[in-house]
């Protein structure tokens, strides 16, 4: 089937990653095609995502980036009506044909608005993941969720009211909260989507700041409508439009000479 | 002569706005009328003993209505026993796999049994139980509460699990929680203070059910032995001492209706407070 | 440490997973299908334990006026006819009371009046009917007779309190209605010179009749199964008169009377065919509430 191909990827004929070639590929994403109903969404999507890296996805809204963000993990199944076709290999296996719920303890998710559980105190929220997945030895929960928070950046914030409950907090804690509760499963993978759409500059600046700081012991994927974010915080960018994948490169080089017309077009604020 | 017209409009507009007025003090003030009058007949024979007394022989005056209350209290809990559960379950199956035929034919079915008189659901306890079994008992009358109990549960229970932010499901589903265990412990307990408020609701709302009582528990004027044999009730003792020719039993009456009113009200009032600061779900 | 139990919890094999999904889902729908059984055996039930009545009298049951227990001749229509009086007197009291209610509530009454007001009116729906009939017997009935009433009990007086017992029904409804009436709509009317009510009466209420009537049948589906306070006031006397003050008979209250004291199989069955009968009205006037309400949602 002409799908099953493995297409090369056009920026790696140009050797963008020329200081990085030897970079593990840790979700590779062949043919992609995602949408709802009988309107496609993704149409086609190829893309090699490199370990311990952080990668953003732009484009205008309604491109598609949120769909195949969240194809990645699965969650797009969640929506009735939800179609998705093609392959996503992670270490080795197609992520399309296993179980959905071991594919997310390996790809965790953070959404667009904070979402912490509203009857869960702080440490409650950050455990959720092992708790919910039948772990009981509470020595190694209380770590998990210290060292959880500390990798968010949230512990000295909240040590003294882990008690408290996860909505009491401020917007960009709550938000890395559960940045936090996702990493308490030791993900392989990341995805964040839109994850600081809601909140003000300053909290817009702990999380990137955290992003850079977990990239060296997992592979972050990013989906933000904010070019200056995309600059700041990752070292791939992917650009979308309409469905389909118009440039993928070293976000240094993307950003002062865009290979494709449309992309240039989109950083320069031309069009969207 | 246009002047003459407004005037006349607006006349018309102030004696209809007062009708309305009068309309709303009259369907308000009925409360207040039925409390104080209550109150006002009950109090006087509302005592300890009167509480914790049983009912003394016919004839005789004087004596409690404690089998009453602990009937009521056992019929009713275990109605609930019976009926939240399954209410609360069946709730969760409509919310979360609500769209087949099959959910369709239990919402419906939901709705029939929601509006069918409790009489009737008195009567469908009776065929059920009382009459193979030839006996009235303290069982039946809780099975024919927990049939009324279970639509109004469900219809809550879905409603609630409703307003929870689909974001909460994702969040949890993402963190690579088994669908059953997010729903069960994670969506549930979200809606979980809108579900036991309307699981209260349901309970206060059977607790003053005596129709279906009247040839199911049927009644009793001794100390209750066992789920098998009649059962006193509260309700259904304000009923037959309502409609007796004595005096005493009336003013009885009226101090067991003081206290069933009392504890409805209890219940309803809470559970609108309780209710208030958030609907049972995060904004 | 943590990598350690985290491994444990990757092992967790897949399948399990999954299947503990699908058997949630089969447990919930079979406790979802108690309620499709329940329905389904009361119906059947109540056909059962009234075949005798239905093949000894056939159809005539509904439209005879013999009831004699002693000579096991049954016939239902003093009792169709007192639940159908007593009912249709209830919303005639009822309705124009609700709907004045509703309007003052939301178009006149502030904010903070209209909710105490509200919550006074929606506790009066969860006053135990049991308690109203008691209201009846020794407040109304002596009313009555003080008003001319020859027995205080009767047709006039069961209708009374069931007004009372389905005006918050009437009332919450028609409120709910009112306030989703679009403020567009009035403000034109407005802009024409038009006084409050003739807003009220040139727009919100045409505007929110669907769901009037919708909250009239409901109230009727009430008003008709309602046994315990119709019990209490009715007057229990199988007649057809044309006084509303004589007494009467409803459905649910010869149930409430006779069920647990019948001696024959037959009268048994007549009563159970009674019960019968009235849930089939029931099912009907309520199906009808909800297609006016539903469609009044839908047009939202």
């Amino acid at each position: 089937m002409d799908m099953m191909r493995p297409m090369p990827l056009p920026e790696m004929k140009e050797g963008p990653a020329t200081n990085d070639a030897s970079a593990a590929v840790a979700i590779s994403v062949r043919d992609l095609r995602a949408g709802y109903g009988a309107a496609p969404v993704l149409k086609g999507v190829n893309l090699e995502i490199r370990e311990k890296t952080v990668t953003a996805i732009i484009g205008p809204s309604g491109c598609g980036k949120s769909t195949l963000i969240r194809c990645l993990n699965r969650m797009h199944e969640a929506i009735p009506g939800a179609t998705c076709d093609g392959e996503i290999l992670l270490g080795g296996r197609n992520a399309l044909e296993i179980d959905p719920v071991l594919l997310r303890r390996e790809v965790g998710m953070v959404f667009q608005r904070p979402n912490p559980f509203p009857t869960m105190t702080i440490a409650q929220n950050v455990a959720a993941g092992l708790v919910l997945n039948g772990v009981r030895d509470r020595a190694a929960i209380a770590e998990t969720v210290e060292k959880s928070l500390r990798r968010a950046a949230l512990w000295d914030e909240v040590k003294d009211k882990l008690d408290a409950p996860g909505v009491g907090l401020s917007g960009g804690q709550q938000q890395r909260l559960c940045i936090a509760r996702a990493l308490a499963v030791e993900p392989r993978v990341l995805l964040l989507d839109e994850p600081c759409s809601a909140l003000d500059p300053i909290a817009t600046g702990r999380i990137e700041e955290l992003l850079i700081q977990i990239k060296d012991q997992l592979t972050v994927v990013i989906v933000t409508h904010n070019m200056q974010q995309a600059a700041r915080v990752s070292e791939y960018t992917v650009f979308m439009l309409m469905g389909e994948m118009v440039e993928y490169g070293l976000t240094r080089k993307m950003f002062t000479q865009p290979a494709d017309k449309r992309t240039e077009d989109y950083i320069t604020g031309r069009f969207g | 002569m246009n002047d003459a017209l407004y005037a006349r409009r607006k006349k018309v507009n102030a004696l209809m706005f007062a009708l309305t007025a009068v309309c709303a003090a009259v369907a308000s003030g009925t409360l207040l009328a039925i409390l104080g009058y209550i109150a006002w007949q009950g109090a006087s024979s509302l005592s300890w003993a009167f509480l914790t007394n049983m009912p003394k022989p016919l004839g005789e005056h004087g004596g409690g209505i404690a089998n009453s209350i602990v009937g009521s209290a056992k019929v009713v809990g275990l109605a609930g026993l019976m009926g939240i559960p399954v209410g609360v379950l069946a709730g969760v199956y409509l919310a979360e796999y609500g769209r087949g035929k099959y959910a369709f034919a239990v919402r419906y079915a939901a709705d029939v049994m929601n509006g069918v008189p409790s009489i009737v659901v008195g009567l469908f306890a009776y065929a059920l139980i009382v009459h193979p079994m030839k006996k009235f008992s303290a069982l039946s009358g809780s099975v024919a509460l927990a049939f009324i109990m279970v639509p109004i549960v469900l219809r809550n229970t879905e409603e609630f699990l409703r307003l929870v932010p689909g974001t909460i499901r994702e969040a949890a589903l993402a963190l690579g929680v088994p669908r059953w265990k997010v729903t069960l412990f994670v969506i549930l307990p979200t809606a979980g203070r809108g579900i036991l408020t309307g699981a209260l609701l349901a309970l206060a709302r059977v607790a003053g059910e005596t129709a279906p009582l009247i040839f199911t528990a049927f009644g009793n004027r001794f100390a209750d032995n066992g789920w098998l044999n009649p059962i006193a009730t509260l309700p259904h003792t304000i009923f037959t001492y309502a409609i007796s020719p004595y005096e005493d039993w009336h003013n009885q009456a009226w101090a067991a209706a003081l206290i069933l009113m009392l504890f409805v009200l209890l219940i309803n009032v809470t559970a609108r407070v309780w209710l208030r600061p958030s609907s049972g779900a995060p904004h | 440490m943590t990598t350690a139990v985290l491994d444990r919890v990757r092992k967790v094999p897949g399948s399990r997973e999954r299947a503990g999904d699908r058997l949630f889902r089969l447990v919930i729908a079979g406790f979802a299908g108690i309620i499709l059984l329940a329905a389904v055996a009361l119906a059947w039930q109540l056909a059962r334990e009234s075949a005798e009545t239905w093949r000894t009298f056939g159809l005539t049951f509904l439209w005879t006026s013999d009831w004699d227990p002693v000579a096991d001749v049954f016939g239902a229509l003093p009792f169709l006819y007192g639940t159908a009086v007593s009912s249709f007197l209830a919303l005639l009291i009822a309705v124009p009371l609700g709907v004045g209610a509703a309007v003052f509530l939301t178009e006149l009454a502030p904010k903070r009046l209209a909710e105490v007001l509200m919550f006074a009116i929606e506790l009066l729906a969860a006053v135990p009917s049991v308690i109203l009939g008691l209201m009846g017997i020794f407040l109304l009935v002596p009313a009555m007779r003080a008003a001319g009433s020859p027995y205080g009990v009767g047709m006039l007086t069961a209708g009374l309190i069931l007004a009372f017992m389905i005006l918050p029904y009437i009332t919450t409804i028609t409120r709910e209605v009112l306030l989703t009436v679009p403020r567009p709509l009035k403000e034109a009317m407005y802009a024409l010179g038009a006084t409050r009510w003739e807003v009220v009466r040139g727009v919100s209420l045409p505007y929110a009749r669907p769901g009037i009537v919708g909250a009239v049948f409901l109230s009727l589906g009430r008003a008709l199964g309602e046994t315990m306070a119709v019990t209490m006031v009715i007057g229990n006397t199988p007649q057809i008169k044309a006084s509303l003050l004589e007494p009467g008979y409803s459905m649910a209250a010869v149930i409430a009377n006779e069920l647990a004291e019948a001696a024959s199989d037959a009268h048994l069955s007549a009563l159970v065919a009674i019960g019968l009968t009235l849930m089939a009205v029931t099912i009907v006037v309520n199906g009808a509430a909800r297609l006016m309400l539903y469609r009044l949602g839908r047009a939202k």
